[in-house]
């Protein structure tokens, strides 16, 4: 993350410097080991990262680089080995209904129908306002028709579509997504992009975003932020200047997405 | 594997092998000259006489008796048991080596011990029942509970549930199609238990109609009916169990997936 | 996927000293309610160890035990090396299974316990009425195990077998077995188990030698309960060897598989 003579076609964003939005998410100094069978296995070493509010950064690496447990360290479920991660500056202890995980479709609840999975976190509210919400995020998520549907009898895409719905219907205002299109086919992981992106701009949460599709990164990301082989830390922070919608013909974008396939050291050609 | 067989085929094969068996059966039956073994008729008609002498319904309804009672009192002491070492590893822990030794121990060698506990009596009988479903039902509940998906789990606690609403709102509904599973087999084990356990001279029932029905006079026609009929009754208990298995709140448990 | 943090000295403790507590709580409740319950005819705990051990003294302990262990051994290789076989023609063979199913359905709540009239007419009494029971108790779960284990098998694993023009027997030795084994093997614990449970029940009945025989005769014989209970302890622990033997059995069968053991298509 260097503020030195940037490279054609990359522009490295120093930390702090020119975006005005305050900052969410810190990660300070991060490292997390666990202890196993043949020694210590070292997954996150020293990492050191800033969200600001509304941003939608993806975590970029190749699997089993330990993205997955960065973004578990910062949802609060696994604990690090030193370093600190602080939300809105309150250190983070455990999962907060304030910020929520969407796993891969394996998340939604398959006992309750759509709109009992979409209404979970709402049990505190009024009967009226429940029902209200979950027919705002129903309809948001494209499922209408579908509220009593259970999820053994939906497509992949759908069910990943009720654990989004789920996750926003509490009204959080982080959300983390760790490879949540993964098991879906490429022709439905582009419609479900879209729809985020959609959902993003309607509501504008922050969101950390797992995944090893390069594409995908340059696709949806303010930020791209590269990660190593274990033991992962953070090669390069990517920015991605190119307005919403995005032409993925066009030049800017495979000039960033070459230069991310360099950055891994991938030819691109096969 | 790929052929699907029609209804009338799926109907008709099973019919079909069963007349095929009996068929045989009454053959050989014919064919050896046995003096002793029932043939297919001469079942029927045991059947028939105990119906006539007004027995059939109570042996019946005592097996039952037995049954459900030793049956649901370790339905109220396996669940609870196995909910707690679901939850807690260490009671597991604790609990395990005790379940791996006594549950070897055929019910029928608990019988001297069932009978200085108890005498006797319907009660004896109850204990064994009792004893041969407990240890399946709380295996089958611990099981369970631990088969919850650690995903859910998280998402539970995302969503700021306490541990005892993360018990409530998650894991007992996850881990329910399987512990139901797994009380069918329990039930099934209870009633096989009930022929073992109505050995305790008790004098009424199916399973003592196979012991005593060769005791009191090489009756063996009663023998192979009261046989047949625990198979029946078994049969349906079982299909009982499944219907349970596809009641909307559970049914997501048994189906495949898309 | 919570990091173990390096548990406490006392958490280890506890987690290695669990197991014991558990028996130990067992015999010391079962001591502390006999004290209260003074005239009962049921053995105190040493007592019951004392009987096994003038019952071993004498090899009269190991008797029973070989001649139950040989019996079930007996029973059991009889029903694995019919039911497999039988389970894999079921679950391959749509018409068959279709046939004999409901009439297996019919027979398996039937207690092996129930066919001892029937099998001391036809055999007598003796040791081969013992082993028929036995191998009748476990022969129709273990056919249904099978049968299961086939129906439920790689759809994957069956049709590249048949894609390099592999059918019937050879389709079922090359393919079929070796795909469904890790099930099969807990099929065959499992069965084994009932074997275990069932052979005891029929040497009450039919023989006169065995740990089954030796409840029920040294109560008949005398009311000696220390016995009893001192068989019946013997009996829980032979099931427990035997079954962790099965799932060395099967964690041997599965390591070299990696991760696949059990997993549908």
């Amino acid at each position: 993350m260097t503020a030195a003579a940037p490279e054609p076609g990359v522009t490295a964003r120093p930390a702090g410097g020119g975006d005005a939005r305050p900052v969410k998410v810190a990660v300070r100094d991060l490292t997390v080991r666990f202890a196993a069978d043949r020694g210590d296995l070292r997954v996150l070493e020293h990492v050191d990262l800033e969200v600001r509010e509304g941003e939608l950064i993806t975590i970029l690496g190749p699997s089993g680089c330990g993205k997955s447990t960065l973004l578990n360290v910062i949802g609060g479920f696994v604990r690090p080995t030193s370093g600190a991660v602080t939300i809105d500056g309150e250190p983070v202890t455990g999962p907060d209904p304030r910020r929520i995980f969407v796993f891969q479709e394996r998340g939604v609840f398959p006992w309750l129908t759509v709109e009992g999975n979409i209404g979970f976190g709402l049990r505190g509210l009024p009967a009226a306002d429940r029902a209200a919400r979950i027919r705002h995020y129903v309809k948001m998520v494209g499922l209408a028709g579908f509220e009593k549907a259970y999820p053994h009898e939906l497509s992949g895409g759908m069910k990943q579509r009720v654990e989004v719905a789920r996750a926003l219907a509490v009204g959080p205002d982080v959300l983390y997504l760790d490879e949540p299109f993964g098991a879906l086919d490429s022709i439905t992981r582009l419609t479900m992009r879209a729809e985020l992106l959609r959902l993003w701009q309607a509501e504008r949460k922050t969101i950390l975003f797992v995944t090893h599709d390069i594409e995908e990164s340059v696709q949806l990301a303010d930020r791209i932020v590269v990660m190593s082989q274990r033991p992962a830390r953070i090669r390069r922070i990517v920015e991605v200047d190119i307005p919403h919608p995005r032409d993925l013909s066009a030049p800017r974008y495979l000039e960033l997405r070459d230069a991310i396939f360099a950055e891994i050291g991938l030819a691109h050609q096969i | 594997m790929a052929r699907r067989l029609s209804p009338a085929t799926r109907l008709g094969l099973p019919l079909a092998a069963a007349a095929a068996a009996l068929a045989a059966w009454a053959v050989a039956v014919e064919a050896t000259g046995t003096a002793v073994f029932p043939s297919p008729l001469e079942v029927a008609a045991g059947i028939g006489e105990l119906a006539r002498r007004g027995v059939l319904g109570a042996y019946v309804a005592d097996s039952l008796r037995r049954v459900a009672i030793g049956y649901l009192l370790a339905l109220a002491v396996g669940v609870p048991a196995g909910l707690l070492f679901g939850f807690s590893p260490l009671a597991a822990r604790i609990a395990e080596p005790v379940i791996q030794l006594l549950r070897p121990i055929s019910p029928l060698a608990w019988i001297p011990v069932a009978i200085v506990l108890f005498g006797i009596t319907d009660a004896a009988a109850v204990f064994l029942i009792f004893l041969a479903s407990v240890f399946p039902i709380a295996v089958a509940t611990m099981t369970g509970v631990h088969g919850v998906p650690e995903m859910m789990l998280r998402a539970g606690r995302n969503f700021g549930l306490s541990p005892l609403g993360l018990a409530l709102r998650v894991v007992v509904p996850a881990a329910l199609p399987q512990v139901l599973a797994g009380l069918r087999i329990a039930l099934g084990i209870a009633w096989l238990v009930v022929v073992a356990a109505e050995m305790i001279a008790v004098s009424s029932g199916l399973g003592y109609l196979v012991i005593d029905a060769r005791n009191a006079g090489q009756r063996y026609d009663l023998v192979v009916a009261a046989m047949l009929m625990i198979g029946v009754i078994g049969l349906a208990l079982d299909l009982l169990a499944r219907r349970v298995e596809r009641l909307r709140p559970v049914r997501w448990g048994f189906a495949r997936e898309s | 996927m919570s990091p173990s943090p390096t548990a406490g000295l006392g958490r280890r403790l506890l987690h290695r000293l669990a197991p014991f507590a558990g028996l130990a709580l067992l015999v010391a409740a079962w001591d502390v309610a006999l004290r209260l319950a003074p005239g009962s005819l049921l053995p105190r705990p040493a007592e019951v160890v004392a009987a096994l051990g003038r019952l071993a003294a004498t090899d009269e302990l190991l008797g029973h035990v070989v001649a139950s262990v040989f019996r079930v051994t007996w029973g059991f290789l009889l029903a694995a090396v019919t039911a497999v076989p039988a389970g894999v023609a079921l679950g391959l063979v749509r018409p068959a299974n279709a046939a004999l199913g409901p009439l297996f359905e019919l027979l398996r709540p039937i207690s092996p316990l129930a066919w001892i009239p029937l099998a001391i007419l036809w055999l007598g009494v003796g040791d081969l009425a013992a082993v028929a029971i036995i191998f009748l108790g476990s022969f129709l779960p273990l056919v249904l195990a099978t049968e299961n284990a086939v129906r439920t098998m790689s759809e994957v694993h069956l049709a590249a077998g048949r894609n390099f023009g592999l059918d019937g027997v050879a389709l079922a030795r090359r393919v079929v077995l070796p795909s469904i084994l890790p099930s099969l093997v807990v099929g065959l614990r499992l069965s084994l188990g009932i074997a275990w449970l069932v052979v005891v029940a029929a040497e009450m009945i039919a023989v006169t030698s065995g740990l089954g025989f030796l409840i029920i005769d040294a109560r008949n014989a005398g009311n000696r309960y220390d016995v009893v209970v001192g068989g019946m302890v013997m009996i829980g622990l032979i099931g427990v060897a035997l079954d962790a033997g099965m799932r060395r059995l099967e964690r041997s069968l599965v390591a070299g598989r990696g991760a696949e053991a059990g997993e549908p298509a």
